[in-house]
């Protein structure tokens, strides 16, 4: 009848190999589809949570198809593209380092992460070039929407006119600088007082987090090489600014392009933005309107980027214990579970392109 | 399908088929990105449903391969596709609303059915 | 079979155990174990109770005047919209799951612990963080004016700590998540060998369906909330009128989680009676199966009727015919429970302990609170009833009376498996009584009013209602003083009640087969599995005082007539 045994007798049945077997499983595979199921219901709440952003959009599509088909033309299809390429990607590679996590080939699985990491880094950095061109020319949220074409040179003697680059780009980028300088610093370090596994990591992590700047270098050329790219609908686009021109001041001169080295004319148009303020919510329509696509946009690839950079730091954590080697072919849970939610987040962009770089 | 035998919950994915689903994610985005720069007049208002039927493509790709819902417990599968039900709910449900809706609250009507009632 | 010596150690009354297995603040902080998380939350909704409770009656003493003496309109738009939020966000909604659930949920699944204890934690220091944000809206001054649901426009318009408040709800909603994936998956993966799904106490099915919902309605409740706080600190136009937004759809969204929520607050309580009734009935619960699959139908129509919330908010007609007709189908399920408990008890050997009187006035405050909701769901008289007191007392009626009931229901009879120690009966009793006469002296008069057309939210009435409100006063304070009661009840036993072994009331689901206060590994030997409700599984133990498995005594051991459950 029923047996009473102890508590050690009852753990060492059950534990017999496993150093990463919580005490409150039986097994290795119970574990690992408690974990499973886990992840599955995470990536439900994900859904979900997005769910939200995707019923404010099709309302609004709904309700003005005509402000979609306008304000899109803003956004470059070329640097979506190349994004959704970068992201897809990342996805393999994070496919593969799963495949050798469960293969238990701790070695492979450095590598393959660390190649998802540089790639989701570069897509921030793609997706910084874009933000900051769109804030220079006052495309924010609904209420600060206040566009002005053309070229924006940062002011003389700063850094960002020295690289010829926006301001908020360098703002953006100082935490990055700060990860990657940090984790460098670090790794030499580490090798210094014969930690090679801590070494070994910050040194990836440097790397990964170098991604970044690979990502916003490559934008940074394209945007210099396509004059401020709209992929491809630059007819449209010009014909869209005119009509901006129009309603937002009589004068010529926002019309020309701004000479590049001639400060004073930089300075004459900032004059001019001051003197026609924006005039509040009311006064043009068609501000009024891509102000709510851009909201939606800003809110629909924020949120995703900031899955994005907490992705980047659980394949952080599943760097790390890949270089102390824990995987084997019972226990690769992490791997896996981390794996699944980096590909929600690719699975979730998928969607987010054609909804927002390709509405014709 | 490599299988790996000393443990049964272990399902690695062989690299051929996840390259060769990689190849074609890439190849339908271009496709989608072809749709939108070439003027489809043909298409119409199903463009949009176009582009959307091959995102989901792109996504049930995802899922199947790189997520391993191909090889993965009938449970789980059940539990992610439901949360699309759900999703399709709160917008249908939502978006069948829309006829409320006014641009700006000036446009709204005062009590439009009810008669003056103050005396 | 086992000697009396090993019953003791099995099922006795243990000194060393999950309390006292490891000491000091730190134990206590950083602990995995799910009865001591469990505990703390315990300790934790209490505390956001009684504060919740206190603003409730500040508000009542206000309303005993009809020209508002005691606080100034905003001072009183605060007052209600602290009691709502406190009581919803940071009391009901993790009350019953999350307190009663951490403790028995792994126990009844014969499980050591949930499948993830780490995220366990996780998920009550949310809840700590949660409720802080709320506390600093008042605590800062600023207040907070919006009701409840933060409505728009007016919560993007009123200087009052909108932010805070909103993050902390959207904290709290991750509380919640946590929780419930945490038992959705426990449930799926760590039932004891051979506890098929239908062989699981019906508080189970309770917590399962709670837990769908958690998963499926709470993301949506943190996008809106997010949405919110971006619309309120960068007017992004979603939800502001004054920028192209559109208010009803933040209504939309709300209650696209917070109709389903209701269900959060009321299918746990439910699970818990299921048991309360069947044990102290001492009889097989009547239709298991409809009772389990009943909870699942509840939750999934939760999520297709909360536009009946929007009836009066210029929602269009059409959408409001449906969500009215929907919202009737929700009336089904819960009438099949109601009606199994009531067969559960025909014939039933009844004990009314101080828990079966909760169950019972449960049952009985549900009921009422059910049916008020029909004239809601009902297109017709709602546009009249809408916003008025009716409103208040139909809720109130559902989660007070429902929700509450269960769950001091629940913490009288799992008291004596926390704590080992059992509460004095008869002012158990006594307070269940004071509750409940509290209760309905405070929410029946509200109904009246309500038809009459007294409106929700105001300060200052009508004369007309004066007698009323003044009932309703009253009754506030009787219950307050049953709760306070029914608290000093079980804070006493804890330190001074007479100590009890494993199994006082002759349970049959498999927590009972530990000793009481159960040991840290919650079972000292594996559970032997026997249906939850098979009640003749259990014999009495006279040298124990306590109910053992039938399999554990001798066959000359077994009484000739088994006594009735005990009552102190």
């Amino acid at each position: 009848m029923a047996v009473v045994e102890t508590e050690n007798e009852a753990h060492d049945d059950h534990h017999d190999h496993g150093e990463f077997i919580a005490h409150h499983f039986d097994s290795a595979e119970q574990q690992f589809d408690s974990g499973k199921l886990g992840i599955w219901l995470f990536l439900v709440t994900e859904v979900l949570f997005f769910s939200g952003l995707f019923v404010a959009y099709t309302l609004y599509r709904v309700l003005h198809p005509e402000i979609f088909d306008q304000a899109h033309v803003f956004l470059d299809k070329y640097l979506g593209f190349a994004n959704t390429l970068v992201l897809l990607f990342s996805s393999l590679t994070m496919a593969v380092a799963v495949r050798y996590s469960q293969l238990g080939k701790n070695g492979h699985v450095v590598w393959y992460v660390l190649g998802t990491m540089v790639c989701a880094a570069a897509f921030l950095g793609v997706k910084a070039i874009e933000y900051t061109h769109k804030w220079d020319q006052g495309i924010f949220v609904r209420s600060a929407f206040d566009y002005h074409p053309g070229h924006h040179e940062a002011p003389a003697g700063t850094l960002a006119h020295a690289l010829g680059v926006s301001e908020y780009l360098i703002w953006l980028s100082i935490i990055p600088l700060l990860l990657v300088v940090g984790f460098a610093v670090y790794a030499a370090i580490a090798r210094m007082i014969e930690k090679p596994n801590a070494s070994f990591f910050s040194a990836c992590m440097a790397i990964a987090i170098g991604g970044y700047f690979i990502g916003a270098l490559a934008g940074h050329f394209y945007m210099e090489i396509t004059d401020g790219g709209l992929g491809g609908r630059s007819e449209k686009a010009a014909a869209l600014m005119a009509y901006e021109n129009e309603t937002h001041s009589d004068d010529e001169h926002t019309n020309k392009p701004v000479d590049h080295h001639d400060e004073s004319a930089v300075e004459q148009q900032r004059a001019e933005s001051e003197i026609a303020p924006y005039q509040g919510p009311q006064s043009d329509e068609f501000d009024q309107d891509v102000g709510i696509f851009f909201s939606i946009y800003y809110c629909m690839t924020g949120l995703h980027a900031i899955h994005i950079i907490a992705g980047i730091a659980f394949l952080a954590w599943i760097l790390w214990r890949s270089i102390l080697g824990h995987w084997r072919s019972d226990y690769f849970g992490p791997c896996d579970y981390v794996g699944l939610y980096w590909h929600l987040v690719d699975l979730i962009w998928i969607y987010l392109f054609p909804l927002l770089y390709l509405i014709d | 399908m490599s299988h790996n035998h000393d443990s049964g919950f272990a399902h690695p994915a062989a690299p051929k088929l996840l390259i060769g689903v990689f190849v074609v994610l890439v190849l339908l985005t271009i496709l989608t990105l072809f749709m939108s720069t070439v003027d489809m007049g043909l298409m119409g208002p199903f463009g949009f449903w176009i582009a959307m039927s091959i995102a989901s493509f792109k996504a049930a790709l995802v899922l199947l391969f790189f997520m391993h819902m191909y090889w993965d417990k009938p449970f789980n599968v059940l539990v992610f596709l439901s949360s699309s039900l759900f999703v399709i709910l709160f917008i249908g449900l939502t978006l069948m609303d829309q006829s409320h809706y006014k641009k700006s609250v000036d446009e709204y009507p005062r009590q439009p059915d009810t008669p003056n009632m103050s005396p | 079979m086992a000697t009396a010596a090993e019953r003791k150690k099995l099922f006795g009354h243990a000194e060393n155990n999950y309390l006292n297995c490891s000491k000091g603040f730190r134990s206590w902080a950083f602990t995995l174990d799910h009865k001591r998380i469990g505990v703390m939350y315990l300790i934790g909704v209490t505390f956001a109770l009684l504060l919740a409770g206190v603003f409730a009656l500040v508000l009542r003493t206000n309303l005993w005047t009809n020209t508002s003496e005691l606080l100034s309109d905003k001072m009183y738009n605060q007052m209600f919209t602290l009691h709502g939020a406190v009581m919803v966000f940071a009391f009901i909604i993790p009350s019953i799951p999350a307190a009663l659930g951490n403790f028995v949920l792994p126990m009844m699944l014969g499980a050591k612990d949930v499948a993830f204890p780490r995220l366990n934690l996780c998920s009550f220091y949310l809840w700590v963080i949660g409720t802080g944000f709320l506390l600093w809206a008042i605590l800062s001054g600023r207040g907070l004016d919006t009701g409840w649901t933060f409505y728009t426009p007016y919560s993007i318009q009123t200087d009052t700590g909108v932010i805070y408040a909103t993050f902390g709800a959207f904290v709290l909603g991750f509380s919640s998540i946590f929780t419930g994936l945490n038992f959705l998956v426990t449930v799926n993966t760590m039932r004891a060998p051979g506890q098929g799904w239908f062989k699981m106490p019906l508080f189970l099915w309770g917590l399962y369906s709670t837990a769908i919902i958690q998963i499926l309605a709470t993301p949506v409740l943190g996008i809106t909330l997010l949405l919110l706080i971006a619309e309120k600190s960068m007017h992004i136009g979603i939800f502001d009128p004054k920028y192209g937004g559109d208010p009803v759809l933040f209504q939309h969204f709300f209650w696209f989680y917070s109709h389903p929520a209701v269900y959060i607050m009321i299918l746990p309580g439910m699970g818990v009676i299921s048991e309360l009734i069947a044990v102290y009935s001492r009889k097989k619960v009547f239709g298991y199966s409809f009772i389990a699959f009943s909870s699942v139908a509840i939750a999934v129509l939760g999520f297709l009727v909360w536009g009946h919330h929007m009836f009066t908010s210029g929602q269009s007609v059409v959408v409001t015919l449906i969500f009215s007709a929907i919202t009737f189908t929700v009336a089904i399920p819960s009438a099949v429970k109601v009606f199994n408990w009531l067969a559960t008890m025909y014939k039933g050997s009844i004990a009314l302990t101080t828990p079966m009187c909760y169950a019972l006035s449960f049952i009985f405050l549900f009921g009422i609170g059910g049916l008020t909701g029909l004239f809601l769901g009902a297109l017709s008289t709602d546009i009249h009833l809408h916003d008025t007191y009716f409103i208040v007392a139909h809720f109130h009626f559902v989660m007070v009376g429902g929700t509450l009931t269960a769950l001091l229901g629940g913490v009288f009879h799992w008291w004596p498996k926390m704590f080992g120690r059992m509460y004095n009966d008869n002012l158990g009793r006594l307070s269940c009584f004071l509750v409940f006469l509290g209760f309905n002296v405070t929410f029946f008069p509200q109904f009246v009013m309500g038809a009459r057309g007294m409106p929700r939210r105001y300060a200052s009435y009508d004369p007309e209602f004066i007698i009323f409100h003044q009932w309703s006063t009253v009754g506030a304070f009787v219950l307050g003083l049953g709760i306070v009661l029914a608290f000093g009840v079980l804070v006493y036993a804890v330190f001074k009640g007479p100590k009890v072994a494993g199994n006082p009331f002759g349970a049959a689901s498999l927590e009972w087969q530990s000793s009481s206060p159960p040991d840290f590994h919650n079972f000292i030997h594996q559970p032997v599995l026997c249906g939850p409700y098979e009640f003749e599984s259990m014999v009495y133990d006279e040298e124990l005082d306590t109910y053992v498995l039938r399999e554990f005594m001798e066959p000359s051991e077994h009484p000739k007539v088994e006594p009735e459950p005990q009552t102190h």
